[in-house]
């Protein structure tokens, strides 16, 4: 269940956009920073609070891949897999952090700690490699820092 | 030189603590262009920018005046000002510097932009991974909104204006410009057949103006300055201050704001500070992962639309990625295809099968497991993706994979015959 919080401001966005539906991405964005993910239930409320058929809020969360459709870690680890990162050991990076999480691409470890992702370009060429940590950025990421990260986010 | 004398003006304000607050903003000149335009008639302003010669700085490069131009004048409908704040292209990070440390620049373009067209609603649709530039132009719209630039009767004036945020949730295809309507009317970002144009039917049906953050960053200034001192930057057809984004295998990666035409070797040698270890380029793409690559004994020319369509590729974004000579050509345009393959919003068919078939091509030639008629397959299936989809993101996809191919053909055929990646090891990897 979505909290009263969310479902007050999933409300308040109607006002905001011209159309209810013009609302369901930043509605989507509001539930899921609740929730963590877009269970099926979660869809289901939002198409009702704004009065959509849970249709085309399914159509819009399996669209768009920053919409979780299972559960994610705390921690979710996106990594850039584009060339301008690849080209300044992105590949390399990726490797080590999958190695050190033992995840494949796109697993939760057991702890409910990390989720690992490759993504394409993040938009942050100039700094690479990039990656991201939830909603924040970490660029010309080094293996040092990595593994500092790694034992930092808990 | 072209630079000798070039003063930047799109970063100037930048080099200041807190270059994203509007109280600096203000300092330097910030919003005069604003109160200077709602003294003239709209269409002045459209014809001004029309006679500067600013082109679309998202890719496209069609000439910004132009397409405002095409919003009818009488129309009982609401009209609307869309930024693409969508910056996914491969190789291009320029938007997000505006959006970080000068909103405001780009605030008071989209203002002007929107005055000029009749617009009373503007949105700016950023990426959902930009979710730090997201909440510092939200701040900067409260910030203008308090100071009378955002709201009812602007400035004094009879024109009233709303500026809103859309914040993406990650979709390469929202930054093509009708996908991006699409999304903000809260749908899957899929493309729309054009005709009719989004200056005609666009967002709710309404007229539409959807614009690159740099091209409207450019606006204030040919507002202020005039027009005549942005044509006289750069190349004919292609002029102005342009942020180049440069990244891969140079010293110092980065965005310069520089005139357009200035030299990619000059680019890469000069403000780059060339390549790492004095390694010899091997190839650059020079404005984004849809353009087609140059050899490093290609770059002798001059970075603007024309200059670079005229040599078999494009300008883009204008953000050359560089790769020396331990790059594998072929992992280079796998990662470019393979980033096509996953974009591909998957409603036309040439491009939602022949990106991924691609795809799978160059991963076989690679790792050694392909044969000399993929090559011919591969080159094949670009010219079928070509102009047989809805929207651009086809030809974006095809025309890389051709170029790598004919480019570098050699390297292509010896991945075939060795039957293995000979630079296996190689920066790539």
């Amino acid at each position: 269940m979505l909290s009263p919080e969310a479902r007050q401001r999933i409300e308040s966005l109607k006002t905001v956009y011209e159309t209810n539906q013009s609302a369901l991405i930043p509605a989507l964005h509001v539930a899921q920073a609740d929730q963590g993910w877009l269970s099926e239930e979660t869809q289901r409320e939002v198409a009702s609070i704004l009065g959509l058929t849970a249709q085309a809020v399914r159509q819009v969360v399996t669209f768009y891949t920053m919409f979780q459709q299972k559960p994610v870690g705390r921690h979710l680890i996106q990594v850039c897999r584009n060339l301008s990162c690849s080209l300044l050991g992105g590949q390399k990076l990726q490797k080590q952090i999958q190695d050190k999480l033992g995840l494949e691409d796109g697993e939760t470890t057991q702890d409910g700690r990390f989720t690992y992702l490759s993504v394409e370009c993040l938009g942050s060429c100039g700094t690479a490699p990039v990656l991201m940590v939830n909603d924040r950025y970490y660029e010309n990421v080094t293996p040092q820092q990595v593994d500092r990260l790694l034992e930092e986010l808990k | 030189m072209l630079t000798a004398t070039f003063e930047p003006v799109l970063t100037k304000t930048m080099q200041y603590p807190e270059s994203h607050t509007l109280e600096v903003y203000r300092k330097h000149g910030g919003y005069e262009a604003l109160a200077m335009a709602l003294q003239k008639q709209p269409d002045e302003i459209i014809d001004m920018v029309k006679r500067s010669g600013l082109r679309g700085r998202g890719g496209a490069g069609f000439p910004t005046g132009t397409k405002w131009g095409f919003v009818p004048k009488s129309t009982d409908k609401p009209k609307y000002m869309c930024v693409n704040a969508d910056e996914s292209e491969p190789g291009a990070f320029k938007d997000r510097l505006i959006c970080q440390k000068d909103p405001h620049q780009l605030l008071e373009g989209t203002l002007i932009g929107s005055y000029a067209i009749g617009a009373n609603r503007a949105y700016i649709y950023i990426r959902g991974e930009f979710a730090h530039e997201a909440r510092l132009l939200e701040r900067a719209i409260e910030e203008a909104r308090t100071a009378g630039f955002i709201g009812r009767n602007i400035l004094g004036s009879s024109w009233s204006c709303e500026v809103t945020m859309y914040v993406g949730a990650g979709a390469y295809i929202c930054g093509e410009e009708t996908g991006l309507i699409e999304s903000l009317e809260g749908k899957r970002g899929w493309p729309r057949l054009k005709p009719p144009f989004p200056a005609v039917v666009g967002l709710f049906g309404c007229p539409t103006v959807v614009n690159n953050v740099e091209t409207l960053a450019c606006v204030p200034h040919i507002v202020k300055l005039g027009w005549e001192w942005f044509s006289s930057i750069g190349p004919e057809r292609n002029s102005g201050p342009k942020l180049y984004g440069l990244s891969g295998h140079v010293n110092r990666p980065g965005v310069f704001e520089l005139p357009m035409g200035i030299s990619l070797r000059e680019l890469i040698d000069e403000h780059g500070g060339g390549v790492p270890g004095g390694r010899p380029v091997k190839g650059v793409i020079p404005g984004g992962a849809s353009c087609p690559v140059l050899r490093g004994d290609e770059i002798d020319l001059p970075m603007d639309f024309d200059s670079l369509t005229r040599a078999g590729s494009l300008f883009g974004t204008g953000t050359p990625i560089v790769m020396d000579d331990t790059t594998c050509m072929v992992r280079a345009a796998w990662i470019t295809a393979r980033f096509f393959a996953h974009e591909s919003c998957g409603q036309c068919t040439p491009c939602r099968e022949g990106c991924g078939w691609m795809q799978r091509l160059l991963w076989k030639i690679e790792t050694g497991e392909g044969e000399e008629r993929d090559l011919d397959t591969l080159l094949s299936i670009t010219d079928q993706i070509e102009g047989n989809t809805i929207c651009a993101l086809g030809d974006a996809a095809a025309w890389p994979t051709r170029g790598f191919a004919k480019k570098f053909r050699e390297e292509f055929l010896q991945h075939i015959t060795e039957r293995r990646c000979p630079l296996g090891g190689g920066s790539l990897h």
